[in-house]
C-alpha cells in the first residue's frame, strides 16, 4: 500500500509547504505569518486551544479556506486560485472532516468510488475493487451496500478515510477527526490513523487526542492566536514545553483528565 | 338537473377538450420550467458572480411580475408587434406563447424551490465533494442537486400545483382553455351559472388533490437520511 500512496510524489522537496501565510476574519488575525514544511512520510500533529487557527490552517491546504497572503505549495506546485487546476490538486490531498461528510444519498461503496470514477476516470469494476480493498482495510467492508446514516459515527469516519485514500493522495489532512465521535468509537478511528502513519502516509492532523500525538506523530506543532508558537518532537513537547502558552495548555489538559 | 345535463350534452366535448388544453399546458410548462429553473438555481449557487447576478435578477423580475402581464406581453407585444410566429397554426401559436409565458414565470419559483432544497444540504457535502477533486458542476450534479431535489419535493410540488391552476391565465393569451369556456358557458347558460363554476372548480380539485397526496408521500419516501 505504501508505495501506492506515494507513487506520484516526485520532487524531492516538501509535500506541503506554507510560506508567509496570513488570513484575517475581519479584525481577527486567524493565521499569522505561518511557515510550515511537511516532508514525505512525515506525520505532523497540530495542537492548540480552540480558536487558535489550527482547523483553518488545515483547511487552507486544499483551499477550502482562502488565504490573504503567502503561498501554499503541494509537492512543488503552487495551489491555484480556482478552476480545474485547483480541482486536480485537491485530488492529491485527502481530507477527513470532523463531521465525516459522507455523501448522504450514496451507498458506502459509491462514496468511495465516486472520486476514482469521476475525477480519475477509473473503470467502475476497477474502482469497486479498489474501494472494497480499502473498506476491508478500515474494517467496514461488510457495510458497503448501506447508506451512511445506517452506520455508527466511528464506521462513517473510517469510510471517510477510505474515501480519501481511494484518490491515492500525496498527503492526508485530518481536521479533528474524532471530535464528533462518542468516546467508545474514538479508538477505532485512531487505530486506523496510526496504522496509516506506520505505513508511511504523509499526514497533517488537527486533534485533541494527545495519545495519538504521542504514539504516531513525528512532530507536534503548537498553535495559539493564529501563530505557530512551538514545534518539537512529541516527547520533547509533552515533557519539556518551552513557551508559557504551551505549558498553560498542557497543564489544563492534565487537570482535565 | 335536466338543465345541467343538457349543458353537458351541449358543451361536454368542448369542456373536455378545453380542460385537456390546461393539462397539456401544465405538462409542457412544468417540464420546461423545471429545466430552466434548475439552470437558474445552478447559476445562483455558482462561484461565478456574473451568473449569480443574472440568476438573482431573473428571479426578482419574473417572480414579481403578474403572470397575466407576462402572457399578455407575449401575445400583444411578441406576437402582435414583433410577429413572433412559432407555428403556422394560428391557435397553436398562441398555445406555444402561453407555454413560454407560464415557463418564464414559474421557472423563477422552481429556481427558488431548488434553492430551498440546496439549503437542506449541509455545507460539508459540498466541501467533501470539492476535497476529492470534483469541480463545481460535477459536484452540483452528483452530490448537491440529487440531495437538493429530494429535499425540495414539497416546494417543487407547490410550484406544480400553482402552475396547474395558473394555466387558466392562458385565456389572456387567447388559448381555448377551460376558464375561457367557463366564461362563455356562463354567458350563454346563465341558468346553470353556479353549477358551471362548481364543475370547473371540481375538475381542478380532482387533479390537484391526488397530486398533493403524492407529493406528501414522495417527500417522506425520498427524504435523505442524515
Amino acid at each position: 500500500m505504501n508505495s501506492d500512496h506515494q507513487a506520484e510524489a516526485s520532487s524531492g522537496g516538501p509535500i506541503v509547504r506554507l510560506a508567509g501565510v496570513n488570513k484575517h476574519y475581519g479584525a481577527l488575525h486567524v493565521l499569522n505569518n505561518i511557515n510550515l514544511d511537511v516532508v514525505k512520510g512525515e506525520v505532523v500533529v497540530i495542537l492548540g486551544p480552540s480558536g487558535s487557527g489550527k482547523s483553518t490552517l488545515c483547511r487552507t491546504i486544499n483551499r477550502l479556506e482562502t488565504i490573504d497572503e503567502g503561498t501554499i505549495t503541494i509537492d512543488g506546485k503552487t495551489l491555484p486560485e480556482e478552476g480545474k487546476a485547483l480541482a486536480r490538486l485537491r485530488a492529491d490531498v485527502g481530507m477527513v472532516f470532523q463531521s465525516f461528510n459522507l455523501f448522504a444519498h450514496k451507498t458506502i461503496l459509491e462514496n468511495v468510488t465516486l472520486g476514482p470514477i469521476k475525477v480519475k476516470g477509473m473503470k467502475k469494476s476497477e474502482a469497486d475493487k479498489l474501494a472494497m480493498q480499502l473498506l476491508e482495510r478500515v474494517g467496514v467492508a461488510n457495510q458497503a451496500a448501506k447508506l451512511p446514516a445506517q452506520l455508527s459515527g466511528g464506521q462513517q469516519q473510517r469510510v471517510a478515510i477510505a474515501r480519501a485514500l481511494a484518490m491515492k493522495p500525496k498527503v492526508m489532512l485530518f481536521d479533528e477527526p474524532t471530535s464528533a465521535l462518542d468516546p467508545e468509537m474514538i479508538n477505532e478511528v485512531l487505530d486506523t490513523m496510526v496504522s496509516l502513519a506506520r505505513e508511511g502516509m504523509t499526514m497533517l492532523v488537527v486533534t485533541h487526542e494527545m495519545g495519538f500525538a504521542r504514539k504516531a506523530a513525528d512532530r507536534v506543532i503548537f498553535m495559539a492566536d493564529g501563530q505557530i508558537v512551538e514545534q518539537a518532537t512529541p516527547e520533547e513537547f509533552f515533557t519539556n514545553p518551552q513557551s508559557a502558552r504551551a505549558k498553560d495548555f498542557l497543564s489544563k489538559l492534565i487537570t482535565n483528565h | 338537473m335536466e338543465g345541467y345535463l343538457s349543458l353537458w350534452d351541449e358543451y361536454g366535448a368542448r369542456i373536455m377538450e378545453s380542460f385537456w388544453a390546461n393539462l397539456q399546458l401544465t405538462f409542457w410548462a412544468f417540464i420546461a420550467c423545471a429545466v430552466l429553473g434548475t439552470i437558474l438555481a445552478i447559476m445562483r449557487i455558482s462561484p461565478i458572480p456574473s451568473l449569480r447576478a443574472f440568476g438573482t435578477a431573473y428571479v426578482n423580475i419574473f417572480r414579481n411580475t403578474p403572470l397575466t402581464i407576462i402572457i399578455a406581453f407575449g401575445v400583444f407585444v411578441l406576437f402582435g408587434v414583433f410577429k413572433l410566429q412559432l407555428s403556422e397554426d394560428f391557435q397553436f401559436n398562441f398555445f406555444l406563447i402561453a407555454i413560454i409565458g407560464l415557463t418564464i414565470y414559474h421557472a423563477s419559483f422552481f429556481c427558488e424551490a431548488i434553492r430551498s432544497g440546496v439549503n437542506t444540504v449541509p455545507l460539508g457535502q459540498a466541501e467533501a465533494a470539492r476535497a476529492i477533486g470534483l469541480g463545481f458542476l460535477p459536484a452540483a450534479r452528483m452530490v448537491i442537486l440529487p440531495q437538493a431535489f429530494r429535499g425540495a419535493i414539497v416546494p417543487m410540488g407547490n410550484v406544480l400545483i400553482a402552475l396547474i391552476k395558473n394555466t387558466t391565465v392562458a385565456v389572456a393569451g387567447s388559448v381555448a382553455e377551460i376558464s375561457g369556456l367557463m366564461k362563455t358557458m356562463i354567458e350563454l347558460r346563465a341558468d346553470q351559472g353556479i353549477l358551471i363554476f362548481l364543475t370547473v372548480a371540481m375538475m381542478f380539485v380532482v387533479i390537484v388533490v391526488p397530486i398533493g397526496l403524492l407529493i406528501t408521500s414522495l417527500s417522506k419516501k425520498l427524504a435523505v437520511a442524515r
